[in-house]
């Protein structure tokens, strides 16, 4: 719910909590690349935005749990390398679409502050 | 679909806790691992790597506790442990839980069950479609009290006004029926055909009454309720059409009402015929006599005000085509009300009492509990700064507080739904005959949620104070117990708590005693006559054997005769109207002397075989009784009561008078003047009274009380007297058989109802302001234990102790008392109509209630004092 909520305000108020938004995102974004475990996930966001996110582990698995909940990804312990398990986290059908709206939405704000930054320019 | 995996996630974490603990510490530890494993290949140390990566986690079970928190399920945990927690708090303090669940029980049941017994009575609208705009109309007499009216006024009105939809005269009507194993008395109405859609319900089989079935002389029909038709005609489908007989006559049933109507004029009527009164008729028949109800249903699109405004004009423009009688001349106006005022309005006086009383008895339960929690929070705000200095959240505090509270007010409140449904049967089981809609009194909703959540929030709001305050005050403070500016607070708020309820109880007992003393009043009346050894009951002549006057005449002789032959039986005789029975035959009286055509005074009309003056031992004053040879052809002769003998005729002898009494058509002569007797019990003035044999009266009445006077014990006799009656004529039924004394008991009832009722409501009060001065002082003593300590090590002396503690109760008490005087004398002005005998400033009243005011409260003040008197000052002071 309190999810819902702040997507919701995202798009009236932009300057509302932006660093829970944007961690939804990335973590959407990085799972429809393909299927992956929470470390994998940290990982690959650090790496693709060369250091400038640094993802706390607390906030990724509570993230993690939410995003499950809402029905956008799937969950399944899977083995890996060396007889290990790890959690995998899979994007659905509903955590594809959300990906799509929060991209578009994103988008759409990053264009408005990019101009609101060159007109104050 | 996410809603579905919110609930079963959060489900399963509830119910799998261990399982999904697990699940994420081994996600958790997984991630540590990966994260280790990563910076070894970047070539950090195995130690090195797995603690930077520790770092960069933090703590996992914060971690864990941190992805846990997120869920809903969460939440629903704390409650749990709330749960927990707040039932061992209240099962470590027993005594407290007890008192304050009993409390808020009483409070809440007493207050529901009133509530849902006066509700149904005078505010819920009657079970009518627009119940408003059923008005009931009656005739004024000249003292502006209603009088039922005549047909002729009813005629009239049918003819003359527009604003009714439905108009319907109606009178009780008791047919036997016949057929089956024994002849059954049934109560029913004679009614105007218009009568049910004045109510606005239809029979659900068959037919309404028409205009052609009320038309004198058209063949007899019947309408029965579906008790009647279930348990009398065998819940027959094809009733409709049947004839059944009644009073040797036989009536075809045209319609049975539905089990869902109620009859809100007669709760008991179950059948129903049309009136078929005479179209034409002269001033001396029964029409112009005032004997109807009328109810009508206000035409839709007709004002109230406007349908009133009507019957007013026409009261007031007699019109020449329309004759009226003289003592239905509707000078007075007609009184119009609405059906719901018109039952209700004998008991409301009573009833509104009874509803503040227990208003009063809520008010005095909130205060009990207010500082019951008041009194609890002080003693715990040691655990609740211990709570905060550990870490403890205001809102984790609060959130404790009102859980307790709310468990706390359940608890009371499910004691309290007991105690509501017992409470309402016990009072449906004693109510007092005449009390109206028993049969719709269900323990009400509305009514129990109020006193719930009025108790409920009373209780949360105390509740809390003590999280409040552990929160704002230094901690360290509270921990040390030594915070006695906020604690004597406290004790001031507590104290004046106290105050309130010992004023209120004293209210509510003053009330009782008031009432009580009434009673007591009512008892010592002078009925006049000798009520005991008196056996009564009523017999009905039916059918056509007994057509004429002679028959009658003859019967009542047979079954006096045969009554007396009863051993034991030391005097018998017949009147059609017995006192303190309910009856109530009122006739307008007028006096040859004079000139006044008016009626001189309306007279309470007693026709009576001559044996009844002795068999009730009414003493005679002057004159003579009636006798044997007061028959039918002889000169009329009347016996007149003392009231009437003095108020009308003064000084002057009254025997050999002549007066007209009902019917203008013949003089009585006075023979004799009687003692008075009371016709009900608590009439304030004696009436006036004649006295007449029933073969000189205008008619010979149908039903008719027997009274016996007997040796021994009379209710022995009963089935004796009516198998005398039973052999003369084995078909009459034989109802109200009761001693004199039983219908002095129930000629009672109605006050003795309302007296109970504030009995226990007094009782009530008296003890949750005894447990009020007990807690306030019981906690004082434990605060001031040091002090006393001390005093006692000075030298005080066990007694000087005593003597302080009950000085400082006993001062609550008074203030209480003097407060309460005063509220009192204001608010027993509404037991002002039920009080009988004695002002409602009787001295005696009060003084007993304050002096038991005080004996309660030395009781309850002797606990702690005697407590306080043993305190060991070696121990007290030591324990610093």
């Amino acid at each position: 719910m309190i999810e819902d909520a702040n997507r919701t305000t995202l798009v009236d108020e932009p300057n509302t909590d932006v660093i829970q938004g944007t961690l939804d995102l990335l973590i959407l974004k990085t799972l429809s690349l393909q299927p992956m475990h929470g470390f994998g996930i940290a990982r690959r966001v650090e790496d693709i935005s060369r250091g400038v996110f640094k993802v706390n582990p607390g906030s990724l698995l509570v993230a993690l749990q939410r995003l499950e909940r809402q029905g956008w990804l799937d969950a399944e312990w899977r083995q890996t390398e060396n007889s290990r398990r790890a959690k995998f986290y899979a994007l659905t059908r509903a955590g594809r679409k959300q990906l799509d709206v929060e991209t578009a939405d994103w988008r759409r704000r990053a264009n408005a502050v990019a101009r609101l930054l060159s007109a104050e320019g | 679909m996410s809603l579905w995996r919110q609930l079963s996630r959060g489900l399963r974490a509830l119910t799998n806790r261990r399982a999904t603990d697990a699940e994420l510490s081994d996600e958790i530890l997984d991630y540590l691992d990966r994260a280790a494993d990563a910076n070894v290949a970047r070539g950090m140390t195995r130690r090195a790597a797995y603690r930077a990566a520790r770092v960069e986690l933090g703590n996992p079970t914060v971690t864990r506790e941190h992805v846990r928190n997120a869920g809903w399920e969460n939440t629903i945990e704390t409650l749990i442990a709330d749960v927990r927690y707040g039932l061992r708090r209240l099962r470590s303090n027993p005594g407290f839980t007890a008192v304050a669940a009993i409390t808020l029980a009483l409070g809440i049941g007493a207050t529901t069950v009133i509530f849902s017994a006066i509700n149904p009575i005078l505010f819920k609208a009657l079970p009518y479609p627009h119940a408003d705009r059923v008005l009931m109309v009656s005739d004024a007499a000249n003292n502006g009290t209603p009088l039922p009216v005549t047909f002729g006024t009813y005629r009239e009105i049918l003819q003359r006004s527009h604003s009714f939809g439905a108009l319907a005269p109606f009178k009780p009507w008791q047919p036997t029926l016949e057929g089956g194993a024994e002849p059954e008395r049934l109560t029913g109405q004679a009614v105007g055909a218009e009568y049910f859609r004045a109510l606005g319900v239809l029979p659900v089989r068959g037919r309404d009454f028409t205009a052609d079935d009320d038309r004198f002389g058209e063949p007899k029909v019947v309408i029965v309720s579906d008790a009647l038709w279930r348990r009398r005609l065998g819940g027959d489908p094809a009733i409709v059409g049947r004839t059944v007989t009644l009073d040797d006559d036989p009536y075809v049933v045209i319609g049975v009402m539905p089990p869902s109507f109620e009859n809100v004029p007669d709760a008991n009527a179950e059948i129903w015929m049309p009136l078929q009164y005479k179209p034409v008729f002269t001033p001396d028949s029964r029409e112009w006599g005032h004997h109807l109800r009328l109810v009508g249903r206000v035409r839709s699109g007709v004002d109230l005000a406007a349908a009133r405004a009507d019957l007013g004009a026409i009261a007031r423009t007699p019109r020449a085509d329309m004759p009226r009688v003289p003592w239905a001349s509707l000078q007075a106006g007609l009184i119009v009300t609405s059906l719901q005022a018109d039952v209700a309005r004998e008991v409301r006086p009573a009833l509104l009492a009874v509803f503040a009383a227990v208003l009063v008895l809520l008010i005095i339960a909130c205060v009990n509990v207010t500082n019951l929690l008041l009194a609890r929070g002080a003693q715990r705000r040691g655990e609740f700064a211990l709570r905060a200095a550990l870490g403890a959240g205001r809102t984790r505090l609060l959130r404790q507080l009102v859980t307790e509270s709310v468990m706390l007010s359940l608890f009371g409140g499910a004691l309290g739904v007991l105690v509501a449904v017992i409470g309402l049967r016990a009072f449906v089981a004693m109510s007092p005959v005449g009390l109206p809609r028993l049969a719709s009194m269900h323990v009400d909703m509305t009514a129990l949620v109020f006193a719930l959540v009025v108790t409920s929030v009373i209780g949360l709001a105390v509740g809390v104070l003590p999280a409040l305050h552990a929160s704002r005050e230094d901690l360290q403070a509270g921990l040390q117990e030594t915070s006695r500016r906020s604690a004597s607070e406290h004790h001031a708020t507590r104290r004046a708590l106290v105050v309130v309820e010992v004023a209120l109880s004293l209210v509510l007992l003053a009330s009782a005693g008031l009432l009580l003393r009434s009673l007591e009043r009512v008892f010592a009346v002078n009925v006049g006559f000798d009520a005991s050894h008196l056996a009564t009951m009523q017999v009905q002549l039916t059918g056509h054997r007994y057509g004429d006057d002679a028959s009658k005449a003859r019967f009542f002789d047979d079954a006096l005769a045969a009554v007396r032959r009863i051993p034991g039986v030391t005097a018998a005789a017949f009147t059609q109207q017995l006192p303190l029975s309910g009856d109530l035959d009122v006739y307008g009286v007028h006096l040859e002397r004079t000139a006044d055509p008016k009626d001189d005074g309306a007279a309470l009309r007693y026709a009576v075989t001559p044996d009844y003056f002795a068999a009730m031992r009414i003493p005679l004053l002057r004159g003579r009784f009636l006798d044997r040879h007061d028959v039918a052809g002889a000169p009329l002769a009347v016996v007149i009561n003392e009231s009437f003998a003095r108020a009308e005729f003064g000084k002057d002898d009254p025997i050999g008078q002549r007066l007209q009494a009902g019917p203008r058509d013949r003089w009585y002569t006075v023979v004799g003047v009687v003692g008075d007797v009371k016709q009900q019990i608590d009439a304030l003035d004696n009436r006036y009274a004649v006295y007449v044999t029933p073969s000189q009266w205008h008619w010979v009445d149908n039903l008719v009380s027997l009274v016996v006077r007997t040796q021994g014990d009379p209710g022995t006799l009963a089935s004796s007297v009516r198998g005398a009656i039973w052999s003369v004529d084995k078909n009459q039924p034989v109802v109200r058989v009761a001693t004199m004394s039983g219908l002095v008991a129930r000629a009672t009832a109605g006050r003795r109802f309302a007296l109970v009722l504030f009995e226990v409501f007094g009782l009530a009060a008296l003890v949750l302001a005894a447990v009020g001065i007990y807690g306030v002082l019981s906690g004082s003593v434990t605060e001031r234990i040091r002090e006393i300590g001390v005093r006692a090590a000075m030298g005080a002396a066990p007694r000087d102790i005593l003597a302080l503690i009950l000085r400082q109760g006993l001062k609550l008490t008074l203030a209480g008392v003097a407060l309460g005087l005063a509220g009192a004398a204001a608010a027993t002005r509404g037991l002002d109509t039920m009080l009988f005998g004695i002002t409602r400033l009787d001295p005696a009243t009060y003084v007993g209630v304050i002096v038991l005011l005080f004996g309660v409260s030395v009781v309850a003040c002797w606990i702690p004092a005697w407590r306080a008197a043993r305190i060991d000052p070696s121990i007290t002071l030591r324990s610093e």
